[in-house]
């Protein structure tokens, strides 16, 4: 039987709705419209075949998008120079280590002192299993990874306003949610209530899904019990010769589960780009970095300030202010250039393109994120409270804490992610502080979680986009609306300049954007040298 | 008749505003410094919720702008307020902060008008600037249509 009759209503609006109720859908949304959830395209590294004898293409800027570019085109052929404002390679895939120091826009300077091994990856932290071109390329130039833990669910979600401001388990929340859902569902399904939206036979299949998925008993409630607790976990776990019998552990109750508002970090892990498997490069996330300085940095010319980007019918003619003497301007030609350098300082440099690509560089706001790196004496997370690796999320502040998914029962010191704030006024605030405070801030918050941050608590680091002297801000924050206007006019070659980048993607502020549009903007660069 | 209106809504959302910002206080009273006034250190939710011009700017703007307005130099450059001529024109300074220009975001949806207008007059009349036309919250109405 079908329903024809009834098309406003369908199955597939059931499960949206019940998406919906959790919270996940309406921020799968939100996310799709800024770009984040797209998925990757790659297919296979670039064949530059032919490229003429002598050829050369000048690369600005040494992240990821531009050391791509520079290992393809070299291997193509092509004579490549790279032109960096740091004094490292990898733009913001960078990973900060006892011994480093940072001296941020303000002039506030950071000598980082994290125990050796221990690291703080201050720009992108963690690889979706999707994201085939970072991972092709980890692959191809021996790039360890290792599994991050994205979902934990021993992990806590935390409200200030709820339950006396203590922290809940992410088992006990996601598990309760689920349960009373179903056991809702169930309810209005038996009644009736849902008879003009799914036939009689999907009725039945429907009650065994919700049985199944919420745990859920045979009257279709949700209840203490073994079967509940098989979920949520025990009161007494189940032990071995005369230890106590297990006990099934009770339940919270929904009204009070709905009125904490936990159920909103629930979700977060089913996206798209947070799902199983993620990963971490072993040693922290410029481990990419590296390997590509390894093939191409060689030809990076280090403290480099582009400060003027001319083009005629000939050729590329680059001006740079040579930070490492002085700032003295020096230049650099070529026959092709690939601008990799964030719009948010792009926009403030001479460079002769086209008004539409002028337009579309000066019209992409950048966005504001902000990290604090911790390091505590022990491992109290794993210790005492059995969280190894994975994420508590909070309304406070901070935003979470991700604890490190590597060295498991390692003793002595171990860095933990303290806050991590994308946009908001809590990012603004955070970023409007000096370094101290912030990591200050950071240990008060985190206090409220894990009491154990006062006693425990050793150094820290702390990173704010906006104030990084390469980027001033952390991505180009696209929507729809400038992405409909800017976003085509940007992508163009504009006569013998390319841009590439995260900005240049609809895969803003993941490294594997940077990629795609390198690769994607290379290809095309190729195609018209080689006419 | 429609001013009394819209100032009397004004009110009531400063009042509301003001009500967030101790509740805000409240909650974080237990782990946050010594508060030496009313402004939060942090929001709750997505909008801003310093009141003064002062607290808005060391609360945001300070974060690119630096403390005294001096701006900040790197691979490019974040102008320094401090001086600067291009204030003179209340209105530029209103457009800015809600529509944001090249890297530098929007904040019109993270503020009130009279958030804004409180910001842009605590930057016009600081850092060696003494532009005395203040802007008011219909000021910044005008501006965000």
């Amino acid at each position: 039987m079908t329903h024809k009759d009834t098309p406003a209503f369908t199955r597939r609006n059931l499960l949206s709705m019940i998406g919906n109720t959790a919270g996940g859908a309406a921020m799968y949304q939100a996310m799709t419209s800024l770009g984040f959830a797209a998925e990757s395209n790659f297919s296979g590294p670039p064949k530059l075949a032919g490229a003429k004898k002598g050829s050369s293409v000048l690369i600005l800027g040494a992240g990821l998008a531009g050391m791509v570019a520079a290992l393809e085109l070299r291997n193509a052929g092509y004579k490549v120079t790279i032109l960096e404002y740091n004094q490292r390679a990898g733009g913001r895939c960078w990973s900060i280590r006892g011994g480093d120091t940072f001296t941020e826009l303000g002039g506030s300077v950071q000598h980082c002192r994290f125990a050796k091994g221990e690291y703080f990856n201050a720009g992108p932290w963690r690889i979706p299993y999707h994201h085939h071109a970072v991972l092709h390329y980890c692959r191809q130039l021996g790039v360890a990874l290792e599994p991050f833990v994205q979902v934990n669910y021993n992990a806590f979600v935390h409200s200030s306003t709820s339950y006396g401001g203590k922290p809940q388990r992410y088992r006990h929340v996601q598990a309760d949610f689920q349960g009373h859902v179903a056991e809702l569902l169930g309810k209005a399904t038996r009644q009736g209530s849902l008879d003009s939206v799914v036939t009689p036979e999907d009725k039945e299949r429907l009650l065994e899904g919700l049985r199944r998925w919420g745990a859920l008993d045979a009257e279709f409630r949700y209840r203490e019990g073994i079967a509940t607790s098989a979920r949520r976990g025990y009161e007494i776990d189940p032990g071995g010769g005369l230890m106590p019998r297990a006990k099934p552990s009770k339940p919270i109750e929904l009204s009070e589960l709905l009125q904490s508002r936990l159920w909103r970090a629930i979700a977060a892990g089913q996206a798209y780009e947070f799902q199983s498997t993620m990963f971490q490069p072993v040693g922290g996330m410029d481990m990419i970095a590296k390997a590509f300085a390894r093939q191409v940095g060689n030809l990076i010319r280090y403290q480099a300030r582009v400060t003027r980007i001319e083009q005629n019918e000939r050729g590329v003619t680059v001006t740079f202010a040579d930070e490492a003497h002085g700032g003295a301007l020096q230049q650099e030609k070529a026959d092709w250039c690939l601008c990799t350098i964030p719009l948010s300082i792009l926009s403030q440099i001479d460079i002769q393109v086209g008004a539409e690509m002028q337009a579309a560089i000066n019209a992409v706001p950048y966005g504001s994120s902000i990290k604090v790196g911790l390091q505590f004496k022990r491992r109290f997370w794993e210790e005492d409270e059995h969280i190894y690796g994975g994420i508590t999320y909070t309304d406070l502040p901070i935003a979470l804490i991700s604890y490190p998914s590597r060295g498991y029962g390692a003793s002595g010191a171990a860095v933990v992610l303290g806050a991590y704030v994308f946009e908001g006024p809590n990012s603004f605030e955070f970023g409007a502080m000096a370094p101290q405070e912030r990591i200050r801030h950071a240990v008060e918050y985190g206090s409220q979680i894990h009491p154990q941050y006062a006693h425990e608590f050793d150094t820290g680091v702390s990173v704010a986009w906006y104030r990084v002297p390469g980027n001033q801000g952390c991505y180009g924050r696209w929507t729809d609306a400038l992405r409909d206007q800017h976003y085509k006019a940007l992508c163009q070659v504009d006569g013998r300049i390319a841009l590439a980048g995260e900005h240049v993607s609809y895969i803003p502020a993941w490294q594997e954007g940077a990629i795609l549009s390198s690769l994607d903007a290379i290809q095309r660069l190729h195609a018209r040298a080689t006419i | 008749m429609t001013m009394n209106a819209r100032n009397v809504r004004y009110c009531l959302a400063s009042a509301i505003a003001v009500l967030a910002v101790v509740a805000a206080q409240n909650a974080q009273a237990q782990s946050s410094a010594t508060p030496t006034s009313v402004q939060p250190i942090f929001s709750v939710g997505p909008k801003f919720q310093q009141a003064t011009g002062d607290a808005i700017y060391q609360s945001l703007c300070q974060g690119c702008h630096m403390p005294q307005g001096e701006g900040a130099k790197g691979a490019g450059t974040y102008p320094s307020l401090a001086g600067n001529k291009k204030l003179e024109a209340a209105g530029y300074a209103v457009y800015l902060v809600v529509n944001g220009q090249r890297g530098m975001p929007p904040f019109g949806e993270m503020m009130s008008d009279g958030q804004v207008a409180e910001v842009v007059n605590y930057v016009r009349t600081h850092f060696g600037n003494n532009f005395t036309d203040a802007v008011t919250a219909a000021d910044v109405k005008q501006v965000r249509h």
